[in-house]
């Protein structure tokens, strides 16, 4: 049984990890897309405060352009951790969905304490000093995460119940995500109160990946535990929850994307790519003009008088 | 629970008269007591022709199918469509971003408050921005990406002509402002999956709104401009302007057309030369007074700054972008500058930045910051005494929320009228005027009533909000509305909602208002009377 459970461990991160590469690639490997960003833009600098851009001055190409990475930052720590955008468009739904996301972070804390003491078992036998203040956070943090992720879904479960609005957008997947989430902590809170109070056993679990030693565990609860945890683990990036790293491209390249194309060869490169990609769109006022490529219908005007030339170039 | 709040994502599909209906008693209340009258019902020959079967008003018309053969051809040819809005080579411009919205959306619905139209409508669920997307979102699962137990993992949705039909029209329930995706905690743009849908009907089906399509973009490439004005009516119309205005004001001006290497090539919305022109004769006036180096011009397209593709399609967008970017490159002017106009502001400037190809990469820039730096330099000697009335400040979406110019045309107001205020809220965080995406030009059907009960409702609210220490007729107000399509927009809500005469309320751009403190103009360039 241990043995099943660590392959699976490495299986399930295995899989983790692919789905966001895949993901991240298949954005990324996308073709060049238009300019459609939304302001503020937060690496405005002084202007974000009032949403404000770069083509507030004349001949602004001409002038350097400021970028700041703490406004980004600010605004993204806003978003992540207090969930800002929910707050003040839809305060009844913060209530379940801050808890859910902290519960969440408080785990993801949990899971880096678990390897920073694994990390101590196997490197001082678990003897250094600062181990006793990583252990004791890890009691801390793990059941609070656990409490606050269970709270946070019961919530977002009665939302979607009770809520005509979110009823009609909700489908099995929400309800079984949220079930899912409950069982992983409840059955995580369960081992903690029965079975490893002091997250030592997980701890050694942790240690026996990192080392590939594979260290016989003794309980049918705990195997449960890890075994609906990396299973949920490797679930996350596969579904609409891939968004806690999707967010990055939706933020900086689309919504924040205002990167202008003055003195840019790599954009030009790319628009030289894209219009001369085939157009196959069955209109009249597309097709039919013996034009194939987006370069050759955009130059191509279908209502100019023939004393004008068909051609716009 | 009203059933129109109550409407279901299948639904859509429901072989029904119509999905659902505003009534008039659902109407978001008006800080003002304006009578309100039930949907006129379409004509009988109008529904015959067309598939009005979302809600009481037609927009896109889609020929009603009459034969079994018709209605599988209409779904066929949809999904043909679909497929080619997530192709990376017929959809470069925006895949990415519809990708990104159809798979991460936690469908919180955090985008429904922000909706003017949602909360116009008392909250009617077909307007909710997450309604249309769902819909789509369920048939491109379904059908398109062909995702395995889709049915349970992402909804079910039936696909027959009626959720074909019903999603083509709902597609123009949106003013494509945005201010959901603004939003969206994720990032997701429910606006911009509204214009994708459109893009379909036009690119694949041939269908698109008259005004935007035969009457639009096709007219501005066959004459130049929508109005069906060609260069030689133009020029002939500016001089007309110049003249009348030049007599009107007592400042001598001349507006220059065609001018190899001036500085500034200044693309104007035609629409102001025939609906607007102290617009045109502002813009001139300042620009001459400024001692700028300038030029309209007479090319095909080239004197209307319309790019009519923003709304709903990508190669009438691309064709005329290019036509006005060689036009500027014929001439050799420095830089293109936009009037007064949100859509051509955001078209040129910001989406083409990623179409232009080298060699047609003019900078391109809007008129505000110009305006702006006119204004502070004192080239113009300014009296803020004449326009010494309550004004207001509507933000055009496409000049704000999407390109970020809030504070030029804020500096001037400030400076030059003395009792300026804020809508709230403002600046990116603005309502659409509720003409935007193309509404302001079209006046068939129930589409005017529409625009006044719905899509301007919350803009109305916001004016006279913004007046709320000096309502009624008296005092004469302005709203400085700088954009050719809001102000088609708020003409016709004051006039629908009488409120020149209980309101003593005015509309006009931002350039008028200048001029309007010029010393050097006679006074008065600023009218209330019902016609300039």
């Amino acid at each position: 049984m241990s043995l099943f459970v660590y392959l699976l461990t490495y299986l399930c991160i295995v899989v983790f990890l692919a789905a966001v590469v895949k993901r991240s690639l298949g954005y990324l490997t996308n073709p060049q897309h238009v300019r459609w960003e939304i302001y503020p833009v937060a690496h405005d600098g002084k202007r974000a405060s009032y949403g404000g851009s770069y083509l507030e001055e004349v001949d602004w190409w001409k002038k350097p352009r400021k970028k700041s990475l703490v406004g980004e930052l600010k605004v993204i720590f806003s978003e992540v951790f207090f969930q800002k955008a929910v707050w003040e468009n839809n305060r009844s739904l913060w209530f379940a969905t801050f808890p859910f996301h902290w519960g969440l972070y408080f785990v993801v804390v949990f899971l880096a304490l678990l390897i920073v003491g694994a990390v101590g078992n196997l490197v001082s036998a678990g003897n250094a000093a600062w181990m006793a203040l990583v252990v004791s956070a890890t009691r801390i943090v793990g059941p609070i995460g656990f409490f606050l992720v269970i709270l946070g879904a019961l919530g977002l479960v009665y939302k979607r119940c009770s809520n005509n609005g979110l009823k009609n957008y909700t489908n099995f997947t929400h309800f079984f995500n949220l079930a899912l989430f409950i069982v992983v902590m409840v059955v995580a809170l369960a081992v903690w109160r029965t079975t490893d109070g002091d997250f030592s056993m997980a701890r050694s679990f942790v240690a026996g990946l990192i080392s590939f030693q594979m260290t016989p565990l003794g309980s049918s609860l705990f195997f449960l535990q890890v075994a609906l945890a990396v299973l949920t683990i490797a679930y996350i990036p596969l579904t609409h929850m891939s968004h806690f790293f999707m967010k990055y491209f939706l933020y900086h390249h689309i919504r924040w994307g205002d990167e202008p194309n003055i003195g840019t060869p790599e954009v030009d490169k790319k628009i030289g790519i894209v219009l001369n990609y085939p157009v196959t769109w069955a209109a009249p006022h597309i097709a039919g003009h013996g034009r194939e490529t987006w370069a050759e219908v955009a130059t191509f005007n279908p209502a100019a008088k023939p004393e004008t030339g068909k051609e716009s170039h | 629970m009203s059933p129109r709040k109550n409407l279901k994502i299948k639904d859509i599909s429901k072989n029904t008269e119509k999905l659902t209906s505003v009534a008039v008693e659902d109407l978001m209340p008006l800080p003002a007591d304006f009578e309100e009258e039930e949907w006129a019902e379409l004509p009988a020959d109008l529904k015959e022709q067309y598939a009005c079967i979302l809600d009481d008003v037609m927009v896109l018309p889609i020929p009603k199918p009459k034969t079994k053969e018709e209605e599988e051809e209409l779904v066929n040819k949809f999904i043909s469509g679909m497929r080619k809005l997530f192709s990376k080579k017929d959809n470069w411009t925006f895949l990415s971003l519809l990708e990104t919205t159809m798979e991460q959306c936690a469908k919180c619905n955090t985008c429904s408050e922000a909706c003017h139209l949602f909360e116009a409508s008392g909250e009617n669920e077909m307007y909710r921005p997450n309604y249309r997307t769902e819909v789509f979102r369920r048939i491109y699962k379904k059908y398109v990406k062909k995702q395995p137990l889709a049915k349970w993992r992402s909804g079910d949705i039936d696909l027959n002509w009626q959720t074909v039909a019903r999603l083509g029209e709902l597609a123009y329930r949106c003013n494509v402002c945005r201010r959901c995706a603004q939003a969206c905690p994720i990032g997701a743009d429910n606006a911009l999956v509204a214009r994708e849908i459109r893009k379909i009907f036009s690119q694949e089906m041939g269908i698109a709104p008259p005004e935007l399509h035969e009457k639009g973009s096709m007219l501005q490439l066959e004459f130049g401009s929508s109005t069906k004005m060609n260069s030689l009516v133009v020029k002939d119309n500016v001089e007309f302007i110049d003249e009348e205005f030049s007599e009107e004001t007592g400042y001598e001006f001349k507006t220059p057309f065609d001018v190899e290497g001036a500085d500034i090539l200044l693309i104007h919305n035609a629409g102001e030369i025939m609906a607007w022109p102290e617009n045109i004769a502002a813009f001139s006036i300042i620009f001459e007074a400024a001692g700028l180096s300038w030029t309209l011009s007479s090319d095909l397209a080239a004197y209307d700054s319309i790019n009519y593709g923003v709304f709903y399609d990508d190669v009438q967008f691309a064709r005329t972008a290019l036509i006005h970017a060689q036009a500027a490159a014929k001439l050799g002017v420095k830089k293109i500058v936009l009037g007064e106009c949100g859509h051509a502001h955001k078209a040129l400037t910001v989406i083409a930045d990623r179409v232009l190809p080298e060699g047609l990469k003019i900078p391109r820039e809007s008129c505000f910051p110009i305006l702006r730096d006119i204004v502070k330099s004192g080239k113009l000697k300014l009296d803020p005494s004449r326009n010494n009335f309550p004004v207001t400040l509507h933000d055009p979406c496409n000049l704000t929320r999407l390109m970020g110019i809030i504070s030029p045309q804020r500096e001037i107001l400030k400076m030059i009228a003395p009792q300026f205020r804020e809508m709230h809220p403002h600046g990116p965080h603005n309502y659409c005027c509720g003409g935007g995406s193309g509404y302001a030009i079209m006046s068939r059907n129930n589409i005017p009533e529409w625009r006044f009960k719905i899509t301007g409702r919350k803009k109305i609210e916001q004016t006279l909000n913004a007046f709320s220490d000096c309502r009624g007729p008296e005092p004469k107000k302005y709203v400085c509305a700088p954009c050719s399509n809001c102000k088609g927009q708020y003409r016709d809500m004051i006039e629908r909602y009488d409120l020149l005469e209980k309101e003593g309320l005015a509309y006009g751009g931002l350039v008028e208002l200048i001029v309007n403190a010029m010393v050097d103009v006679n006074p008065g360039y600023i009218k209330w009377e019902e016609d300039y």
